[in-house]
């Protein structure tokens, strides 16, 4: 180094050393240094923050509204599937229940028309019984009184004429039959 | 450096083959200094270069200020480009280099490397033509702040007592060895840090500058001055100069980028408890 430094004095013996530096250098290249220093300090990073934290906080808070409004919409939707299922069981428990109600329904028809009918055949029948037992009475209470009118017809007229009596005979039947018809 | 020697060469081969136009100056070391526009003789002395750095100083404030004076939500236009340039450092220098230290050196960091970009490109602007930084005030400068930011942020960070100790005795060495380790670790920690810093830059943007004068000084003297078929010789040199004018845009990038990494790694090694 000190060969150049002799020979950059050599080559031009009236200037300095390239390796001098000059007081009015340093002042002016330090003066420039300063104001940049200054520039940069008060104006240019701190717009630069500025901008930058402004702009991560715009995207973080997008990214956390997005994320918000994604974890509402899954919300939403386990809410409406919730209520789906719900309704869905809500309805097949309404049908079931529709299903046990009409069977319990017509369990009770057929059984009220059963006992209905039980009823109705045993009025019938007794009906039919009494109906009978009063024919028979009546029967028996008329054939008794035809016996004795027979009886005493065939004693008053005489039981051996075979005409007579054959006549008393179908007297006797035809007002049997026409008491019958009565 | 070597620019400079070839150039010397080149000279010397051009007067020896004869081709005595003498309109050919190879570009010397009195390019950068450029002698005083104002204030001659005092401490505000202004030279061309350093009329250049007040208005890329300007421009660069400028940019910024319209860059970030409306502050949208969603970026539009130059805003999008200052929220890259803010970015481009966060992302490839400190959030890369100083993690969760990061924060407290955003500033420092960024608005070095924006400045040293936008005095390293004035080498190959039309117009200016010469880096601020290949004048070497502006290089030691930034190389002294990065050697008072990194010593300081290290001493606050471990106390003087650990700060030296991890810098000079480095641990699991064999307690001789320190006769050698901690001397190289002082020289190299503590004087070649800024050195390198400073020389790397500075050699840079001086060997681009003389480079290109180069190139496109003969270019203009083969055109020019020269007669014949060696006027064609102007046809690669303008190529070379082209070139380099490409190559010198990429440099300029690449130096501010290494001196902001680099100041970034001194504070990280500097604030960390063991290293």
């Amino acid at each position: 180094m000190s060969q150049w430094i002799k020979f950059a004095s050599e080559s031009s013996a009236e200037q300095p050393s390239v390796l001098l530096p000059a007081i009015y250098d340093i002042i002016w290249g330090g003066l420039s240094f300063i104001i940049v220093l200054v520039l940069f300090s008060k104006f240019v990073m701190p717009r630069m923050r500025e901008v930058t934290a402004e702009r991560t906080e715009k995207i973080e808070g997008g990214l956390a509204r997005a994320e918000k409004s994604q974890a509402d919409a899954s919300e939403l939707l386990a809410q409406y599937r919730e209520a789906l299922d719900s309704a869905n069981k809500e309805a097949s428990e309404i049908r079931a229940a529709a299903q046990a109600e009409r069977i319990a329904i017509i369990d009770e028809a057929k059984k009220a028309a059963a006992t209905a009918a039980a009823a109705v055949t045993a009025q019938a029948s007794s009906a039919l019984e009494s109906d009978r037992a009063r024919i028979a009475t009546e029967l028996r209470r008329d054939l008794g009184v035809a016996a004795t009118d027979l009886a005493s017809r065939i004693v008053g007229e005489s039981l051996t004429d075979d005409a007579r009596a054959n006549a008393v005979i179908e007297r006797f039947v035809a007002d049997l039959e026409k008491s019958a018809g009565r | 450096m070597v620019a400079n020697s070839i150039a010397v060469q080149l000279q010397s081969v051009l007067s020896v083959s004869g081709d005595e136009g003498g309109g050919f100056h190879a570009p010397t070391i009195s390019e950068f200094f450029p002698g005083p526009l104002l204030f001659e003789g005092t401490l505000f002395e202004l030279s061309r270069i350093n009329a250049i750095g007040l208005l890329m100083t300007g421009l660069l404030c400028l940019f910024f200020v319209l860059a970030f004076s409306k502050n949208n939500f969603v970026p539009r236009g130059i805003q999008n480009l200052g929220e890259m340039a803010v970015d481009f450092v966060q992302v490839q220098i400190i959030d890369e280099i100083l993690g969760h230290k990061g924060p407290r050196y955003a500033v420092y960091l960024t608005s070095m490397f924006w400045l040293l970009l936008a005095f390293n490109i004035t080498g190959i602007l039309p117009l200016m033509h010469i880096s601020v930084t290949s004048v070497i005030g502006f290089p030691f400068l930034l190389a002294i702040v990065s050697w008072v930011v990194f010593n300081f942020e290290g001493v606050r960070a471990n106390g003087p007592g650990a700060y030296l100790k991890n810098n000079l005795f480095p641990a699991g060495v064999p307690a001789p060895i320190y006769v050698l380790v901690t001397p190289i670790e002082f020289i190299s920690t503590f004087i070649l840090r800024p050195v390198t810093l400073t020389v790397r830059l500075l050699a840079n943007m001086m060997s681009g500058h003389l480079l290109l004068v180069l190139f496109f000084g003969a270019t203009q003297y083969f055109l020019i001055e020269s007669a014949g078929i060696m006027k064609a010789v102007a046809i690669p040199s303008f190529f070379m100069g082209f070139a380099f004018t490409l190559f010198e845009i990429l440099v300029a990038f690449l130096q501010a980028y290494i001196f902001t990494l680099l100041t970034a790694v001194y504070i990280d090694s500097a604030t960390s408890a063991e290293h």
